[in-house]
Parts: C-alpha cells; structure tokens; sequence
C-alpha cells in the first residue's frame, strides 16, 4: 500500500445523507474475482442512464470536477453492507480522501486497508467545504502527519484519527505482516485456551 | 466485590490476545464464515503473499449470495460462476470446510452458522457481510468485515479492533398479535434512526426479548447493522441452550452442561454500566413497513407516506421530495393504498422455518393476487426439507407462489432474482435502498406475515385485520 502523509487536491461535492456502500458500488459489480479496476464502475447508477449515457448534473461527471480526489459527502457516508468494494472503487477512480461528519464503521475500517482517508470534520465543516467547492474550483491541503485541513483561504481545522489508523497510512503498511509478527503471543493464546 | 460487567466486556476479555497503549486490541476470532463474493481478494492475498490458513477448522464456507434458486445448475452469468468456481478452488486450496451448492448444509450464512450449532454464545463470529450480526442472537460478538479483514483472520485468526462502546436496547411490554419481532427492529430503526449504533454494540435486554423464540431473536440482532451497530446481541438464556442442543456441532453430554455453566458466566451481571441505553414499548409496536430508501423511513402499516411539505428543515423536505420520487409515492398517500408487484419472502432476516410457518400461515386457503408476482426462498437446504416435511411448500405452491432453493436471492439481486425497474416489492429482507432488489426498484420492507398478506391483496394490508388466521403449530 502506498503511504499517506500529505495530500492537496481538488474537492468533489456529494452532499447527501446515508450515503449507502450499494450506491457507491452497485451489486452486479461485485462478481469479479479481482481487487483493481472497480473504479469505472462507482457510483453506477447515479452517475450513468440506463442506456449507459453520462448523467450530466451528477457531480462525478461534471468537467470542473475532473481529476477530484477528495470527495464531501452527507453524514453516515458507507452504510450499509461491508463490502470493501466501495473502498477500491473510491480509491480506483482517483479519491484519496472522503469527508463526512460521520461514517459507518465497517466502511470506515474498509478505507485504511487501502490507502484512502476517512476525514471526519463537523457538519459546519463539511458544510463550508461543500458551498466551496460547489461555487469554485476548490482544493484542500490534507496533513496527515499534523492532522490539519486547510484551503488557500484561510479554512484551517484539525481532525481526529486514531494512532494506529494514522501509522498504518504514514507507513503505507502491510497490516497482516505487522500482526504476524506476534506469532507466538497468538500461538501463546490458543494454548491457554485450549484453541 | 468484582465490577459487574456486560456480556460484551465479558466475551472481548476473554478474547484478548494483547494489549498495547495507544492501539486498537489484537482479538482472538472463534468463527470465519466465508461465502463467495467478498473472498476471493482475500485469498488470492494470501498467495501473493504465500501465506497460509492459520486455522482451517475455525473457518467454515458456503455460497450463497450468487447461487440460482431457480434451475440450480444452469448459472448463465460467466462472472458469478467463476467466482462460485474461485471458492471451491480456494476451499480445495487451503483445505477449508466448504458447502457448496449441491452440500445438504447449503444455505445463507447466517441461516447455516446457527443451524449447525457453529454458532454459540461467547465466540467472536466474523464474516466478510454485515449481516452477521445475526449470530449475536446467541450470546456471540458476531460483526461484519470488509475483504482485508477476511484475509488478516484468514492468515492470523485475529482482528485488530477497538473495544466498542455498549448500548442497551431495553424492549419491555407485549408484542401484540400479528406483530413480529421484524416490526420490533423496524419501530427501533424508525424510532432512533440509521445510525445511533454507530460504535456500540447494541445488547438487547428487557422481558420482550426474553420472550422471543432463537430465530425471532436471530431477526432482531439481524438488522443491528441498519442502526449502524456492527454486532447486536442478546445474552443467553434456556431458549438459546434449548436451540443448541443436539445441533451437529454443539457440545454433547457432559461437555454440554459444563458448556451451559460457562454460557451462563457470560450473562450481563446486575448493575452493569452501558455507555448508553434506550428503550421501547413493544406493546405500542404496529405492524411496520418501510416507505422510503433507507430501514428508518418506516411507519406503522396504519399511517400515511410523510407529506413533505409538513417539513420544516429545507434539507430534510429536500430528502422527502427525492424519496417520494424515486419510491413513485404521493404525499400523504395512505400505506395501505400501495399497490405492489412483488413478494419476497426470504433473506437472513427472515428465511428460516418459523417465518415460513408463520406467512404459510396468512395465506393458507388464499390466493396471490393476480398482479403479484411471489417467490418463497427458503434461508437453507435444511430449512426448505423441513418445511417440505410439513407440506408447507404445498400451501404455498397452492396459493400461487413460487417456492424456491435456497440463497440471498431477491435481497440483493446478485442473481436472477430481479424486481424490474419501476416495479414494487414487498419484502421480508433488511435493506430498502435505491436499486437493492434491481436498478431502479422500490422496496418495502415487511414481516413474512405482512408479505403474505400483502401477496393475497395487492397492496399492504393490516395483517391484523386476518382474522381467520391461526398459527400452524
């Protein structure tokens, strides 16, 4: 995995509640046997007709959005089902950050394991993000190592983050490989319990 | 005198692997069930990485979400059949039990765990699906993972994870007839909203729940996930031990009753703290369906679709609008006045025998609605033979239902199972969003008696006002 430690870049608006994991990706996507490549299918139904033409006032396909790569949405961004697809379809299509007031837990987990950053700011935040980036073209500045968001306008906040979270996005690291590394204190904990 | 301590605190200590300042705890898992969409990544991980299983026998698979319920052999989707293929490879591969869908054993995962005995109070459950959250039901801190997850329990059979804050769902008073434990879990999502889980683990206390039977329980800690708490659970009691016993893979004879006084340690102590508690009336429950595009959009099946324009806040009126437009409702429309196309009865929310019994029992001697389309699609193999035991395929087949093999089937529509855009359903599964059931279709989720009754009228009904109805026994 690619370490996170800054990042500046263009600001795309979703501004809904409930955000689901099934509209992120959609059921029939989730077929495939590989982990790359989900990105073009993001969103699928709300940014795509039926006929396959691009819906033209959804965000994503809207031209001053090109290239966004940290995404605002309404609270409880990734509820619903766990599937780690809406990670790898947000971080396939270009996204390395996603503000929300608040995130289910399962998808909030989901982002670490692949590089992507789940920014939890308040709704006045958020808010002020959105109007931003829906009037202008809007970028931020994410600093992980000091946990602060900021603009070229002034906007400055400092986000929470749990310390294991920030250091597996610094270090871009393998977690299951930091886990096997207590080997013995897992084999020490199947004896004692009779496991 | 010990600090009492919640089932919760009790299960995560006893699963301490270790413990370090400043980082989540490295927990031991029981149980990984698998199933075929969100494994493979996690496998073919592994053999990049060439790493092992670490504990086969703790981990046990099945396909379900994919599988036809219909011409069980005839899988036209290229793409699911491989990924069907993938978990056989993969079970061979790293020598993990499998049932597959020919296996007697076959069935949804959250139907299966429980059926085998798998699941038992105090394991830590994990499964690459939300919904398991059901196994909670038992006793057992069961919770959804994504696919890295599934592949760190995979090579290390433990799962960094924070200890979660608890919340006791206190559920006092009566449910009345016709009401249901799904009407339960619906009337607490409507009442507190999609997300006031969110970082607890829900535990479900109160004379209601003690009251209600495993798989009406199984029900309830099924659709935690919807208030946004990962895991649900219920501490066990008789009811739980009565379920287990003799199930293939409970503990028997004497290693049953020193099981049972371990399982008992387990209960929530007296005066335990939670970091929060709510409470409902389950005498003040009505028979609940959903009307928009998320499990807290419900209302009783008495009430009207919400009138937008009674809404203050611009954003929520804004919401309303959009819901209203893609569900194809008008304000205020009365919900009984919903005409459906649909009926599902199915889903691990409510597949399992009783949910059968119980809509078998709504519409025996009736007919479905020639507007309606109704599929049956029993949890598991073992639900559907047993339910064929008991001729209750046959009330439904008379009745004009399609009775089915069993899978997820139409709760998400992985497979043939699709509502065509436009089109309606009631449905006895857990999620309403936009395009769960088929792009562009309109969900609304019920009890299995309240299906039923919908499927025999053409439109939601109050399955209370049945009155001829009495339970198969």
């Amino acid at each position: 995995m690619e370490p996170f430690k800054l990042h500046t870049g263009l600001v795309c608006p979703l501004n809904r509640t409930n955000i689901d994991t099934d509209q992120i990706i959609p059921k029939q996507f989730l077929k495939r046997i590989e982990r790359q490549g989900f990105g073009e299918f993001l969103f699928f139904h709300w940014r795509f007709e039926d006929d396959g033409k691009a819906k033209e006032n959804f965000p994503l396909n809207k031209a001053e959005y090109k290239g966004a790569s940290i995404l605002a949405a309404g609270e409880n961004f990734g509820c619903g089902s766990s599937r780690e697809h809406a990670p790898w379809a947000l971080e396939d299509h270009g996204f390395k950050v996603i503000i929300a007031p608040s995130f289910a837990d399962i998808f909030y987990n989901n982002c670490f394991k692949n590089g992507l950053l789940p920014l939890q700011l308040s709704e006045e935040e958020k808010e002020y993000i959105v109007k931003k980036a829906e009037t202008e073209s809007y970028k931020l500045t994410v600093d992980l190592e000091k946990q602060t968001v900021s603009d070229d306008l002034g906007f400055r906040t400092e986000f929470q983050i749990l310390p294991h979270h920030k250091e597996m996005l610094l270090n871009g690291w393998d977690e299951i490989g930091v886990t096997l590394n207590y080997e013995d204190r897992i084999s020490e904990y199947e004896q004692q319990t009779s496991k | 005198m010990m600090k009492p301590k919640t089932i919760v605190e009790k299960i995560w200590e006893q699963h301490l692997v270790l413990q370090e300042e400043n980082k989540p705890d490295l927990i031991y898992i029981d149980l990984h069930l698998v199933h075929e969409v969100t494994s493979p990544q996690a496998f073919e991980g592994l053999r990049i990485k060439k790493r092992k299983v670490r504990r086969p026998e703790r981990t046990f698979a099945t396909m379900d979400h994919n599988v036809p319920t219909i011409n069980r052999h005839i899988i036209n989707d290229k793409i699911a059949l491989k990924q069907m293929q993938t978990l056989e490879e993969n079970c061979r591969e790293f020598n993990i039990p499998l049932a597959d869908i020919d296996h007697p054993d076959q069935g949804i995962v959250h139907v299966i765990g429980p059926e085998l005995g798998l699941t038992q109070p105090g394991r830590t459950i994990v499964c690459g699906d939300s919904h398991t959250s059901t196994h909670g039901a038992f006793g057992a801190l069961a919770f959804g993972i994504g696919t890295s997850e599934v592949e760190h329990v995979l090579a290390s059979q433990t799962l960094w994870q924070s200890r979660p804050k608890t919340l006791n769902l206190k559920v006092n008073g009566t449910l009345g007839t016709g009401v249901t434990a799904k009407d339960l879990i619906l009337a607490i999502i409507a009442k507190y909203g999609v997300r006031f889980g969110t970082g607890y683990v829900i535990e479900y206390t109160g004379e209601t729940i003690r009251s209600l039977s495993m798989e009406e329980r199984m029900t309830v800690c099924n659709m935690s996930i919807e208030a946004g708490a990962r895991a649900g659970l219920i501490s066990p009691d008789e009811t739980t031990y009565n379920y287990l016993k003799g199930r293939r893979h409970a503990p028997e004879g004497e290693d049953f009753t020193k099981a049972v006084e371990q399982w008992n340690s387990l209960v929530t102590d007296e005066g335990a703290a939670y970091d929060k508690t709510l409470e409902i009336n389950a005498s003040e429950v009505e028979p609940q369906v959903t009307w928009g595009t998320n499990p807290g959009m419900c209302l009783p099946v008495s009430a009207s679709v919400p009138d937008p324009e009674h809404e203050g806040n611009p954003a929520k009126k804004e919401e309303i609008l959009n819901d209203l437009d893609y569900m194809g409702l008008k304000p205020g429309q009365p919900i009984s006045s919903i005409k459906i196309d649909h009926v599902f009865i199915g889903s691990c929310t409510n597949s399992r025998l009783s949910d059968l019994k119980k809509a078998a029992a709504v519409i025996r001697g009736r007919k479905v609605h020639p507007s309606v389309k109704a599929i049956v699609v029993p949890g598991s193999f073992k639900v559907k033979q047993d339910a064929e035991k008991e001729g209750i395929d046959l009330i439904f087949k008379q009745a004009g239902f399609e009775w089915r093999e069993a899978g997820c089937s139409m709760c998400l529509a992985m497979n043939d199972d699709i509502v065509p855009p436009g089109e309606r359903c009631a449905s006895t599964s857990n999620r309403n969003f936009e395009g769960r059931q088929g792009n562009g279709a309109r969900t609304h989720l019920v009890s299995p008696e309240m299906a039923a009754a919908s499927a025999v009228e053409g439109h939601f009904v109050d399955v209370r006002e049945y009155s001829e109805f009495t339970a198969l026994t």
